[in-house]
């Protein structure tokens, strides 16, 4: 069982780390942001695949604070946006 | 399998890590840096060091993340403004049919200049090269003071190894890493001009999104929880002051950025007390020490438990206000008579 | 009971994995970002519930098990969030303010 639930979680995280990989290359700067978001969820999953195999309960509580954490860079995130709106613009279309 | 597993995650954390390095402009660099901040408490947590995953997540990927994308978002409103006057404008030109923010970044990289480039690049191989030969000329088995250390548990009524060598073996060490981060904030209040000295920071987007507001009512009280959790855990698991402190950071800084409630003065005589009663307090009961018990910073055996869950309690607070503070930056705002 | 047990766990944690899967492939094949959040946030939020409920059987402990249902629920309200945030800021910045 164990060995099913650690090649899950190499799978999740393979797969996260092709949308990591997109999404970091991505052209508009609050897409990039997708990214942590992203690995908010697929790191988590993986962390309570592995925490599970293993029997360690303080995996659990690292996919617990990953969570919170990714959410709370989405939100600090915005504030960098907002305080400046116009060079910001300048910032998004910079890739194209 | 699990080999595997850790064989994957290395080799995206150096690919991440080379994006990194090779970002164009500074937030996409932040932005990556956050996401292989969140990578690496996974690596932590493959190597077993739970303690230092949890911290990884919450202070490496978290608290740093936001710290930089507040500098970076006060470099570009400071850039925008000078960029009309003075020499810089000579370079911008350089690329006028570009964007605004091309030619800042072009201007960036020219201040940096090739030298410079080649120099970090060559600084920053020299250490993988030093820290490469440190890793493979450790003797093994590595040298470990762990069975001591687990030996002498028992003596502190603590289950978690990693609580006891900062509270109890090496207190010294903790109590002034605490007084560190106490002159680090010092150091950024430093920072704000004389008028405004004593009064408040500013935190607050000109507008705040409505999702942004709902988090802000909803995410604390679930972070307060997972704080006091990660704090009570922490004495016989992983988890602790620092990680319990940082949510607490996080969650007050959410609820400062959504604006619903303003950054205090720096002033204020409360703010100021629960800045400085942990690390008072951890002074406080290691003076006491030389009376009730063998010297500075010695606990009596018997309450050996119940002091340490005081001191880290005080010890929490305190780092969380700290954290969020440090964040805030410097007073913006003049104090309200 | 055990053999059930994990029969439920295989089926809902390939259940999970396969939603990541698409969740992916829907970021890298979708043509927009707001459809690319869609992808995103819709698939890795159930394929997290998925996981999390095909992984309860195997916790061993009720708190153990509450735990996972707890760090589901933070991902619930979180994720949703976030991705908010961030398809508002797209939307702001296509209607051009």
């Amino acid at each position: 069982m164990a060995d099913f639930l650690i090649g899950t979680a190499l799978f999740i995280s393979a797969v996260t780390a092709l949308g990591l990989y997109r999404v970091l290359r991505a052209r508009i700067a609050v897409e990039r942001m997708m990214a942590v978001q992203l690995l908010g969820t697929g790191g988590g999953a993986a962390l309570l695949l592995l925490g599970v195999a293993s029997g360690v309960s303080a995996a659990n509580d690292a996919a617990l604070l990953l969570m919170l954490f990714a959410t709370f860079s989405c939100a600090a995130f915005t504030l960098g946006l907002e305080t400046t709106p116009t060079e910001n613009l300048g910032s998004e279309e910079e890739s194209r | 399998m699990a080999q595997l597993f850790d064989l994957a995650l290395v080799i995206w954390l150096i690919a991440l890590a080379v994006h990194i390095t090779m970002a164009r402009t500074d937030q996409n660099a932040i932005i990556a840096f956050i996401a292989f901040g969140l990578l690496l408490g996974l690596g932590w947590v493959q190597l077993s060091a739970f303690d230092v995953a949890l911290t990884e997540i919450a202070i490496g990927a978290g608290v740093t993340g936001i710290l930089l994308l507040s500098a970076e978002a006060h470099m570009r409103k400071a850039r925008t403004s000078t960029k009309a006057t003075g020499t810089k404008i000579a370079k911008a030109e350089a690329s006028t049919t570009g964007t605004v923010s091309k030619a800042t970044t072009i201007d960036e990289g020219r201040r940096i200049g090739a030298v410079g480039v080649i120099t970090t690049a060559i600084a920053c191989a020299a250490v993988t090269v030093g820290l490469g030969f440190a890793v493979l000329l450790l003797p093994n088995p590595a040298p470990t003071l762990a069975p001591a250390a687990a030996a002498a548990l028992d003596a502190t009524g603590l289950g978690n190894p990693v609580t006891a060598v900062l509270l109890a073996y090496r207190a010294l060490d903790t109590l002034l890493e605490k007084v560190v981060l106490l002159l680090a904030l010092v150091g950024v209040w430093s920072l704000a001009p004389d008028r405004l000295w004593d009064g408040a920071p500013a935190l607050r987007p000109a507008e705040v999104p409505e999702p942004l507001a709902y988090l802000a009512r909803v995410l604390p009280p679930f972070g307060v929880l997972i704080a006091v959790y990660m704090f009570w855990v922490g004495a016989d698991a992983p988890g602790g002051t620092f990680q319990a402190g940082t949510v607490l950071a996080a969650m007050w800084l959410i609820v400062m950025i959504a604006g619903l409630r303003q950054p205090p003065d720096t002033a204020l005589k409360t703010l100021r007390l629960l800045l400085v009663g942990g690390p008072a307090l951890f002074l406080a009961v290691g003076l006491i020490g030389f009376i009730i018990a063998d010297g500075f910073l010695a606990y009596p055996e018997a309450i050996a438990k119940p002091l340490i869950l005081v001191i880290e309690a005080a010890l929490t607070l305190s780092i969380g206000v700290t954290l969020a503070m440090l964040v805030a930056g410097p007073a913006q705002k003049a104090r309200e008579p | 009971m055990t053999l059930l047990a994990d029969a439920f766990t295989v089926i809902a944690v390939s259940a999970g994995a396969l939603l990541f899967l698409a969740g992916t492939i829907g970021l890298l094949r979708f043509p927009d970002t707001l459809s690319r959040l869609h992808a995103l946030s819709k698939a890795d939020n159930l394929g997290l519930g998925l996981i999390v409920l095909g992984l309860l059987p195997q916790a061993g402990s009720l708190s153990g098990g509450l735990k996972l249902v707890c760090v589901w629920l933070l991902a619930q309200l979180s994720a949703a969030t976030a991705s908010q945030l961030i398809a508002g800021r797209i939307h702001r910045r296509k209607s051009g303010s």
